[in-house]
């Protein structure tokens, strides 16, 4: 066996969601270390341009106005109380934030500026520039570096290790320098390792993003939920898919078609631009569909903003128009589209990030705990609003950390049978040694991609998503025969994108099964053989349990609702 | 078109590693990125091509490389604009930190020096139950260095680095200037007295590189001489650094001129006898080759020297 670490708690993924519960469970006074396959500041929730929401009442603001934005936005599948809780304590974590250093934007009299963002009446979207998540991430990096968190830097996890009794009792992982293979134990280990971007072609996604949390802990045991809710950001560059911000929109960009007409008139006559993503993209796709579009595209106005506003306060898409797209927003709209953004579904967690029910109703893995977009609480639901991801980072992030700091508290060292160890590094080591092939997980990758934007896009029908998914199961075919070009040890790429490739194949059979399974038009999932929203057949979750020997085990639960009953839905 | 990229690798893993060029020739689109160039290399060609790459976007800050001898984000870098006429590109790790394999480079270093400035918020007093309330101008400047994503490409085309391996180096730098800047931040004197040591921030030399090859506009030459005049303002010990500067905007004011020999004396001082006496042999050869610039007395002021020091005058008048 190789070398042997051991923690109390282990955070796998050193995005915004990973360090806070990194942080958090560290405060509970129990050993806590951080693997990830990058380095922390390398993270996606980089990416995460716009902003963080919150509801604060000294600005006259309300949680609950925020909580129903969020519910309505999410098309009613997001649980209420965790909405509820998401709401209430956004704000004490934003002055957390800013107590750590972040800079964000202010206002005049010294306070925090906030922005307008999509779904929502009011501007609760509390901002640094147009990067709010790099700022953020290197923050929290700052305080894991002060704290003196060990982190696994560029390790890559191959699989979960449960005990003899089925509970959490660490990773299999590999460093990427040496090659060198290690067990790392630990009695609770807190997936917070991102979305599933990379799945799709486009996406919006980092590289890295390739569902890599979902699967391991799918593959232990722990059911993912609502798989089918896949949110296409309406402002995406076409072809490589590179986001341009909500912010533009915050800040009162236009939406226009061929014809230079704001549609978003006949979609969204309130909202306007400012609809929840799923609308927008919707509209945006329709015009397309229809033949209103500039060469497979629609056009985001933002020269009436002028150049200080685009200067100020989004310099960074503005320098991302003018390096990728050759556009100078001052002078002229930029052709988008929409394109694959984020995975409301993830990993099921109770409020507290743990992947198990304490009251049996769902089954799970003890001591594996989710944060992040590799989590599913569920929040978002159907539809996420924007600048409701950092904050869901955060919020869920510190949370998870506590609850596990907590929960390892009352666990005694997991006893691990040693030949589990052993088996799972020697099937990692077999990928380079299978014999070559003309065959290569590049290709195989971009077909899914591919596939899974044809099957599982802005619009959907049982037709194209049996064709996608029977694609699928193909790809997972080819994979088993993939050769490993480098067969070295050190920095072996080709193998860690192998292995990645996987698992987005896991993930990409969950969508498929999630989305043929609900049968009705809701957030994200629209389907054109299915309209209308069906409350009483599916206001309710899909869970997705793996079964080593058969096909994956659906299941349901129903949402939990507080005080919003679901209404019809428009903006 | 088609495009020849040069490629610098290493396997660290050969018989006998040592760097070496290969050379790879793709069909390349004029909007492709050299990332794009590299990556098709990777997925059609030779999947051993070893590099970090990430968001594809310029926000993440993992493919830093050097692109034509200069250092760069290869996913920012386009490949018609990187060559001009030709259609042939050098690509090869970053410099100033050890290669583990291909273009992908060992950044412990680099990290351990971002650390020694003690890289996060100190503030002190009691911690307001609010934000803490500042000017937007106070803050708002600090963006730019804000937008710092630690790709190391200015520490990797830094001259002083290059010869002096314990400079923290600009990244650190201009990562210290965010905190020594911040209002929140009550720890600007300790950290200047810390940049003040041998390392810190006098020993860059101002060559402009890390402004020239930052992808995100940090400017982090600009960070390292506000440092220094933080410093000098909050009274740090003189260094051969601060002293340096000083000494040089004085003679200016006397003479209008530079007098190098007076410089390099009154830097070190005359107790310093074995930094005086390592000019030595420098002195001689110009000497030799009468190269030897006047010094002292023999230096007389430019004409118009009232002029200029009515312009020092002025700029003590108005700080």
């Amino acid at each position: 066996m190789g070398t042997f670490y051991e923690f109390d708690v282990l955070v796998m993924g050193a995005g915004l969601a990973g360090m806070r519960a990194a942080l958090a469970a560290r405060e509970a006074g129990v050993t806590v270390a951080i693997i990830t396959k990058v380095h922390p500041v390398r993270s996606h929730s980089n990416a995460a341009q716009g902003g963080i929401n919150a509801a604060l009442t000294d600005r006259g603001d309300q949680w609950e106005e925020h909580a129903f934005e969020t519910i309505k936005g999410s098309d009613y599948l997001g649980d209420q109380d965790a909405v509820e809780i998401l709401a209430r304590e956004a704000g004490a974590d934003i002055l957390a934030l800013e107590h750590m250093g972040v800079i964000f934007n202010r206002n005049e009299d010294g306070r925090l500026g906030t922005r307008r963002f999509g779904g929502q009446k009011r501007a609760r979207t509390f901002f640094v520039s147009d990067f709010t998540g790099q700022a953020m991430l290197h923050v929290l990096y700052e305080q894991i570096l002060k704290a003196r968190l060990p982190v696994f830097e560029e390790w890559f996890v191959t699989a979960l290790v449960k005990d003899d009794e089925g509970c959490c009792a660490g990773v299999t992982a590999f460093e990427l320098q040496t090659g060198q293979f290690a067990f790392i134990k630990a009695k609770a280990v807190i997936m917070a390792a991102g979305g599933v971007g990379r799945v799709f072609e486009p996406s919006t996604n980092a590289l890295i993003c390739t569902g890599d949390g979902l699967a391991i802990a799918y593959r232990a045991g722990a059911p993912l939920m609502d798989m089918e809710m896949v949110q296409y950001h309406p402002t995406t560059l076409k072809g490589k898919g590179l986001l341009l911000s909500e912010a533009a929109r915050g800040e009162g960009a236009y939406l226009l078609n061929k014809n230079g007409e704001r549609f978003m008139e006949s979609y969204a006559p309130n909202m306007m631009e400012l609809a929840s993503r799923d609308v927008v993209s919707r509209a945006e796709q329709t015009e397309i569909n229809e033949g209103r579009d500039v060469d497979g595209c629609v056009l985001l106005d933002c020269r009436h903003l002028g150049k200080d506003v685009i200067h100020d306060r989004l310099s960074q898409i503005f320098e991302e128009a003018k390096s990728f797209a050759n556009v100078d927003l001052t002078r002229e709209p930029i052709p988008i589209c929409p394109g694959m953004h984020y995975m409301m579904g993830g990993v099921k967690t109770d409020v507290d990030g743990r992947c198990w029910a304490l009251d049996g109703s769902w089954g799970g893995v003890r001591g594996l705990f989710a944060a992040g977009e590799a989590a599913c609480v569920s929040l978002h639901g159907g539809n996420r609003l924007g600048a409701n991801s950092l904050l869901d980072t955060v919020v869920f992030g510190r949370r998870a950390g506590r609850c596990a700091g907590a929960y390892v508290k009352t666990r005694p060292h997991p006893r691990v049978s040693e030949t589990i160890v052993k088996q799972e590094e020697d099937a990692v080591k077999a990928i380079p040694a299978r014999p070559q092939t003309t065959d290569t997980a590049a290709a195989i990758r971009h077909e899914m991609g591919v596939t899974m934007d044809e099957g599982f896009g802005v619009f959907r029908h049982k037709e194209g998503m049996t064709l996608a998914q029977r694609t699928v199961a193909e790809l997972r075919n080819r994979w088993t025969r993939v050769a490993v070009q480098d067969k070295g040890r050190i920095f072996n790429t080709g193998l860690v994108r192998a292995l990645e490739l996987d698992f987005m194949l896991d993930c990409a059979e969950t969508i498929a099964l999630g989305a043929l399974t609900r049968q009705e038009s809701r957030g994200a999932h629209f389907r054109t053989d299915y309209l209308q929203r069906d409350d009483d057949r599916w206001l309710r979750h899909i869970l997705i349990y793996h079964d080593p020997d058969g096909p994956p085990r659906i299941d349901f639960l129903p949402v939990r609702i507080t005080q919003w009953e679901p209404q019809i839905r428009v903006y | 078109m088609v495009t020849t990229f040069r490629i610098r690798r290493f396997d660290p893993e050969s018989a006998a590693p040592a760097p070496y060029v290969q050379e790879y020739v793709i069909d390349t689109e004029p909007s492709d990125t050299i990332l794009d160039g590299l990556i098709k290399i990777r997925e059609t060609v030779d999947e051993s091509l070893t590099l970090r790459c990430s968001c594809r976007g310029a926000i993440c800050g993992s493919c830093g490389m050097r692109i034509n001898g200069h250092a760069a984000l290869s996913c920012k870098t386009k490949i018609a604009a990187s060559t001009a006429s030709s259609t042939t590109v050098r690509v090869e790790p970053m410099n100033n930190m050890p290669v583990i394999k291909d273009l992908v480079t060992d950044m412990t270093g680099f990290w351990e020096k971002v650390r020694q400035v003690q890289p996060w918020l100190q503030p002190t007093g009691v911690e307001p139950e609010g934000e803490y309330l500042a000017s937007p101008e106070s803050m708002s400047h600090l963006t730019g260095v804000m937008g710092c994503i630690m790709c190391g490409a200015c520490v990797s085309d830094c001259a002083a680095l290059e010869v002096d391996s314990r400079f923290v180096g600009p990244a650190a730098l201009a990562k210290a200037y965010r905190f020594v800047a911040d209002p929140r931040d009550g720890a600007s004197a300790s950290r200047l007295l810390a940049l003040n040591e041998p390392g810190g921030m006098w020993d860059c030399t101002r060559c402009m590189e890390c402004i020239e090859v930052c992808p995100k506009g940090v400017g982090a030459m600009d960070r390292i001489m506000t440092l220094r005049a933080n410093g000098i303002d909050q009274g740090v010990p003189s260094t051969c650094g601060s002293r340096h500067a000083e000494v040089f905007a004085d003679l200016i004011e006397q003479k209008g001129r530079l007098d190098e020999p007076m410089l390099a004396v009154r830097t070190f001082g005359l107790g310093h006898v074995g930094g005086l006496l390592s000019f030595l042999p420098m002195t001689l050869r110009a000497l030799v080759r009468r190269k030897l610039p006047k010094a002292g007395p023999f230096h007389r002021p430019i004409p118009g020297i009232a002029r200029i020091r009515r312009l020092f005058q002025r700029s003590k008048e108005t700080p």
